[in-house]
């Protein structure tokens, strides 16, 4: 078995008499993509808050590398190379894409007072990184708003990347997505599952997480569910599962089982 | 690979790509930030050298008129680009200008210390307004709009005070004389270049005075240190904008300030220093005015604080923050100034001013948008 990069035991979290994680067990191993799944208000958004410093939790342990871990604040989390490509991209659209992707750490050379972003090393390593990512852009100096929605995904995936992500936590990265973009950012995952690295992929398309999963947590009313490898587990009863069973069988029903 | 430390050796060349249609060279140097100031810059003095091609706008007396006035636009005009790129707004820098002036005069007049330190600390005091400004709008998180437009009452209100109160009428005179033996007055009331005027002026390239007390002595004299200093604020702004760490922090904190301050990027530093910066070229203007103009005045820098957006807007800066150019910002105040003095020079009747200062903002909104369009992939 594959080394377990970061692990969550047991972990609680309550915003006063709200219990959003009521003991939610969960971790990563180096080289997979595991697969977070949860309809809304299941508690995606918690556990993955918690997992990059965002939130403390009320109780339960963080383990990175084996090692107990306290994060308080996101820097902690990103320190400890677990980074985070929210749904919202942290992207500038307006800015171009070398300006973004190397937002806050900027190469510098020259001497003081006139050291000067490096343009011309930012400019070859994003296009460098941006074809390794298999996106080949224009020019360095395109904004980040000409891109489709799947490559500016893989704009911040391919950051996370360079800067030294261990885990990459994607928080819902297909879901405003076309079919062909969709599946440019599940290639994106298996490159990057490649190199090494940890993805955690949330979401609540089922067939998106078994296009790339290799396992699989279904997370329902603040508990998780049990782990299930791939090839263990078909699409109806993830969904089942992610739904809470009963209900969604009735639904389905009805609606001739197309959901 | 956190490692930031550049060195040549690991910068990759690069392959070109077949399938990446390459742009043609003339469609890249034209879509640009500026584009729409030049074309506007261009479009003025198409306009004027047709109009008053045979007055004196252009001889050489006139071009320092426009050049002159054009630069008390783009001083303001750089660290107002600068503050709106960081995406926020700063009204009361009209005001700024006034009160600098008249609290500059008041300490040289009335308290009597010596001219530079009365620049000095006029500065300091202008550049603490700029923080509180700013820090204003970070803690309570209101737009600067609203924030700034208080601090434009306030600041105009306590210059007329002040004014009158210390002085007993709005004006303050006789800084002139105070300032002439000053070791730094120069820098700002000043003109540079004196001697090789003084030079052209003996070898005919310039016409001299040919009676008078003056005789004999250039038509102008030099260039006025403020048209040099406002060339120096836009080199200085456009470079820490576009090639510094800097500066692509102010493009970041005006772009979208959560995503800037995830990756780490100080957005509230940034910005209140982007508000300082504004402040003190406000006072920088304020300071330059009383020494050229030999007194302070209560009245000064009204409107300027929308004339200076209105110059950065024309120069292709967007309203809400995270686009724009120095450069461009300076196009567009010298757009400002050619207009509003060459239509004193075509005679025409000086209320058109407005009018075609307005349409020029306008076509140049509506050229800066459509080209910001093109570059972004906005919708």
């Amino acid at each position: 078995m594959a080394a377990r990069i970061l692990e969550m035991v047991d972990i609680r979290k309550q915003f006063g008499h709200i219990i959003a994680l009521s003991g939610v067990s969960f971790d990563v191993q180096a080289g997979e993509c595991h697969c977070l799944l949860g309809d809304n208000g299941a508690g995606k958004s918690t556990l993955i808050k918690t997992m990059s410093g965002v939130h403390v939790p009320s109780q339960g342990e963080i383990r990175v590398g084996g090692q107990a871990a306290h994060f308080t604040t996101p820097r902690d989390a990103m320190a400890a190379g677990i980074a985070t490509v929210y749904q919202d991209l942290a992207m500038i659209p307006l800015m171009s894409v070398a300006r973004n992707f190397w937002m806050g750490r900027e190469p510098q050379k020259g001497i003081r007072p006139f050291r000067r972003f490096d343009l011309e090393t930012a400019d070859a390593i994003t296009m460098q990184e941006m074809r390794h990512m298999g996106i080949n852009l224009r020019e360095p100096s395109q904004a980040v708003g000409t891109l489709s929605g799947g490559e500016r995904q893989t704009v911040a995936i391919a950051r996370a990347v360079y800067f030294g992500a261990k885990v990459l936590i994607l928080d819902e990265p297909t879901s405003a997505l076309g079919v062909r973009q969709t599946a440019n950012v599940l290639t994106t995952i298996d490159h990057v599952r490649k190199k090494g690295i940890g993805v955690v992929f949330i979401t609540h398309n089922v067939r998106h997480a078994l296009a790339v999963g290799d396992r699989f947590t279904v997370l329902n009313r603040g508990k998780t569910l049990g782990t299930a490898d791939r090839g263990h587990i078909s699409a109806e009863e993830l969904q089942n599962l992610m739904a809470g069973g009963q209900e969604l069988a009735q639904l389905e029903a009805s609606l001739g089982g197309t959901v | 690979m956190t490692n930031v430390q550049t060195n040549e050796a690991r910068r990759p060349t690069l392959p070109k790509d077949e399938r990446v249609k390459e742009l043609h060279r003339l469609h890249k140097a034209l879509i640009r930030p500026e584009l729409g100031a030049i074309s506007g810059t261009i479009a003025v003095f198409v306009f004027f050298l047709v109009l008053a091609g045979g007055t004196q706008m252009f001889a050489l007396e006139g071009v320092m008129n426009w050049s002159t006035v054009s630069a008390q636009f783009v001083v303001l005009a750089v660290g107002v680009c600068l503050l709106m790129i960081a995406g926020e707004f700063d009204l009361s820098l009209g005001s700024m200008v006034g009160f600098s002036g008249m609290v500059f005069a008041l300490l040289v007049m009335k308290l009597g210390i010596p001219v530079w330190a009365g620049i000095l600390v006029t500065m300091m005091l202008c550049a603490c307004l700029g923080m509180i400004n700013g820090w204003l709008v970070i803690r309570t998180g209101l737009p600067s709009f609203i924030v700034t437009l208080a601090f434009l009452f306030i600041l105009r209100g306590a210059t007329i005070w002040s004014a009158i109160t210390f002085n007993r009428q709005p004006v303050v005179s006789g800084v002139g004389e105070v300032a002439a033996g000053d070791p730094i007055a120069w820098l700002f009331g000043g003109e540079a270049f004196t001697g090789l005027f003084q030079w052209l002026g003996q070898q005919g390239v310039i016409a001299t005075f040919t009676k008078g007390t003056r005789m004999g002595q250039p038509v102008v004299s030099g260039i006025p240190m403020l048209i040099v200093w406002a060339i120096v604020f836009v080199l200085v702004g456009q470079w820490v904008l576009t090639r510094t760490r800097f500066g692509n922090w102010i493009f970041a904190a005006g772009g979208d300030p959560e995503a800037a301050r995830y990756v780490g990027v100080p957005v509230a530093r940034v910005k209140i220093l982007m508000f300082m910066v504004a402040a003190l070229c406000a006072a920088f203007l304020g300071i330059e005015q009383v020494i050229e103009f030999r007194s302070a005045a209560s009245d000064r820098g009204i409107m300027k604080e929308f004339e200076a957006i209105i110059c950065v807007v024309i120069g292709g800066a967007l309203l809400t923050g995270g686009y724009g150019s120095v450069v461009g910002a300076a196009l567009g105040a010298i757009i400002f100034g050619v207009v509003q003095q060459g239509l004193f020079f075509t005679n025409v009747e000086s209320s058109l001013f407005r009018v075609f200062l307005g349409s020029i903002l306008l076509a140049a909104v509506l050229a800066n948008t459509y080209i910001r369009r093109m570059i972004t992939g906005e919708k």
